[in-house]
């Protein structure tokens, strides 16, 4: 029966309009990021490259398609939870708004499965964003601008990465970065679980990422000692995979804190919607 | 299986939301067989009820038990003997009629193939509209769906839950033909709630009323309507010589109302042949009897008691 309704919850998906408008954002914003880095991206690279040219000199195909991979996914990993969140924010509570919801939780299926089929279609969709993602940053970004070394700059200075060394980093840092989108569809669910609206775990969602992203960016010692709890702290952790070397220790306590917050988050959507009472 | 088997047995159910007490004491068994109606005035607890009883609602204390089992315990168990319509027939608009009535179906406990899927929509009278989306649907296109809905897995006990709110008199006419096709063509029990007493008289057999969360009377429709008085209109040739007759029989403070060759009397059904006999009996031809007596009266009778 749980995978009946996980099958559902994959047709409702992919019947819904609202579905598409992820899908169409990320090919809209790639499409101008890419249009945009072909058109003046040199200029864009000299501008990065310009402090360090006096002590380095930059030789072969900087601006490659791994380059534009790496922008890509830093510039939209922040925006990507709120296509996320249209969807896993609606599972729950949209059932609730259309009055289906009096239906489903009337066949002999626990609601701990009706859940947790919910979360599971979530997570493919999620899947879906980002590999498509990937698919039109990497692939399409590969077939505009060529292969290459990846030069990244991070806190440490310049960092550059050996093209036959990124393949592992690009997908063990997109297995973060969809971690971390798991932890927004997990939070929307759960939020999604206390309305009785589409719109309330939508925006509450985006109103929690963005409370956490400016806690996390001040620089006060009180701030200072939540900031390293945070989810959104870690959203970002998947740049690790991106350093040289490794840092191991940092990877695993991210996605630990990840993994706590998702459990944990879980555990009350469980227990919210075992016992809400449907009035609708 | 009898016919006074217990199919569903509601024992002093309790809901409350913090002070508010929604319902306070119901009780009501539905034999297999009935269609049983659920009265009570807006308020008096009844969806309430019916979402508890179909575990939407959790209840405060009391006993449910269906099919034999404990509702709490055995909540699948039940579930997947049971179809029902909650208030309004809700789906996804987004989706076919079809696909509406496949991802329910998908959920119900049994394998239903897609003949079966299209004979039910069939039965309800959406044949050729399978494959539209709901978006174009009326309220009560998408209460037949809601019926074939609640069939599709051919469940022992249907609920339905104020059936024909928001139907045109014809919509109410269909679902109240459709409700008695279940019953004589296809045995099922019906547990039907609504708010149209005539329609209850019509179709139900059983019945419990319901008022301030609290059960009033449950029984046969017809023991409980015939213990009561009726309001019968007689038309008779002679009204005088009738007017006489009955004040003879002492029966002149049964008269309610006079007017031309008209009266009406509040009698027991019982009286109705022996008054009928003293009238042909003493030359008074009657050219009509009709029995005023309604639900409606009896209900409110019971709820402004």
């Amino acid at each position: 029966m749980f995978w009946k309704s996980t099958y559902n919850e994959f047709i409702k998906i992919a019947a819904k309009p609202r579905s598409y408008i992820g899908i169409g954002a990320i090919t809209l914003i790639v499409g101008i990021i890419l249009f945009a880095m072909k058109a003046d991206g040199l200029s864009f690279i000299s501008f990065v490259t310009q402090p360090f040219e006096q002590s380095l000199s930059f030789e072969g195909n900087i601006l490659n398609g791994n380059l534009i991979a790496f922008i890509i996914l830093q510039m939209l990993i922040i925006h990507v939870p709120l296509l996320i969140a249209l969807v896993t924010g609606d599972l729950v509570s949209g059932e609730g708004a259309m009055g289906t919801i009096r239906l489903l939780l009337t066949k002999p299926i626990s609601r701990t499965k009706i859940l947790f089929s919910k979360y599971l279609a979530g997570c493919a969709y999620t899947l879906i964003i980002l590999l498509w993602l990937g698919f039109l940053a990497l692939i399409v970004g590969k077939m505009l601008f060529g292969s290459g070394d990846l030069m990244v700059l991070n806190s440490d200075g310049l960092v550059v990465l050996q093209e036959k060394d990124l393949f592992w980093r690009f997908v063990c840092g997109f297995s973060l970065a969809y971690l971390s989108l798991v932890m927004i569809a997990t939070l929307s669910l759960t939020l999604s679980c206390f309305s009785e609206n589409s719109i309330g775990p939508i925006v509450s969602t985006m109103a929690i990422i963005i409370l956490f992203t400016i806690i996390g960016a001040l620089d006060l010692p009180a701030m200072q000692q939540i900031q390293p709890y945070l989810f959104t702290t870690h959203m970002v952790s998947w740049r690790n995979f991106f350093e040289d070397p490794l840092p191991v220790d940092k990877i695993i306590h991210s996605s630990m804190i990840l993994l706590l917050h998702i459990v944990a988050l879980l555990g009350i959507a469980v227990y919210k919607f075992n016992r809400k009472d449907i009035l609708s | 299986m009898s016919d006074t088997e217990k199919i569903v047995e509601v024992k002093h159910l309790v809901k409350h939301y913090g002070k508010f007490k929604a319902v306070e004491d119901v009780s009501f068994d539905v034999l297999r067989g009935d269609v049983f109606g659920f009265l009570g005035p807006n308020g008096a607890g009844k969806s309430t009820t019916i979402r508890t009883i179909l575990s939407l609602i959790k209840p405060t204390s009391g006993d449910i038990r269906m099919f034999g089992r404990d509702l709490l315990k055995d909540r699948n168990f039940i579930l997947a003997k049971i179809g029902c319509i909650v208030e309004k027939p809700d789906f996804y608009k987004y989706l076919s009629a079809e696909k509406n009535i496949e991802i329910f179906a998908r959920l119900s406990g049994v394998n239903v193939s897609k003949s079966k899927i299209h004979e039910i929509i069939e039965f309800v009278g959406l044949k050729g509209r399978e494959k539209d989306k709901l978006g174009g649907f009326s309220h009560g296109m998408k209460q037949r769906l809601g019926i074939a809905q609640t069939l599709v897995h051919d469940p022992e006990l249907i609920i339905l839950d104020e059936p024909t709110t928001g139907l045109d008199p014809q919509g109410i006419i269909d679902i109240r033909n459709l409700i008695l096709q279940l019953k004589n063509e296809r045995n099922k029990t019906v547990l039907l709630s609504s708010h149209i007493l005539s329609e209850i008289e019509l179709i139900a057999n059983r019945m419990v009323i319901i008022n301030k969360g609290k059960t009033i009377v449950q029984g046969s429709v017809t023991e409980l309507l015939n213990a009561q008085e009726l309001i019968v209109s007689f038309t008779v040739d002679n009204i005088g010589k009738a007017q006489q007759l009955l004040e003879a029989a002492e029966m002149k403070e049964q008269i309610e109302k006079i007017e031309n060759n008209n009266f009406l009397l509040h009698i027991s059904q019982e009286k109705i042949p022996v008054i009928n006999k003293l009238f042909c009996d003493n030359g008074v031809n009657v050219f009509s009897i009709e029995s005023k007596r309604k639900l409606e009266d009896y209900f409110l009778k019971l709820i402004n008691a």
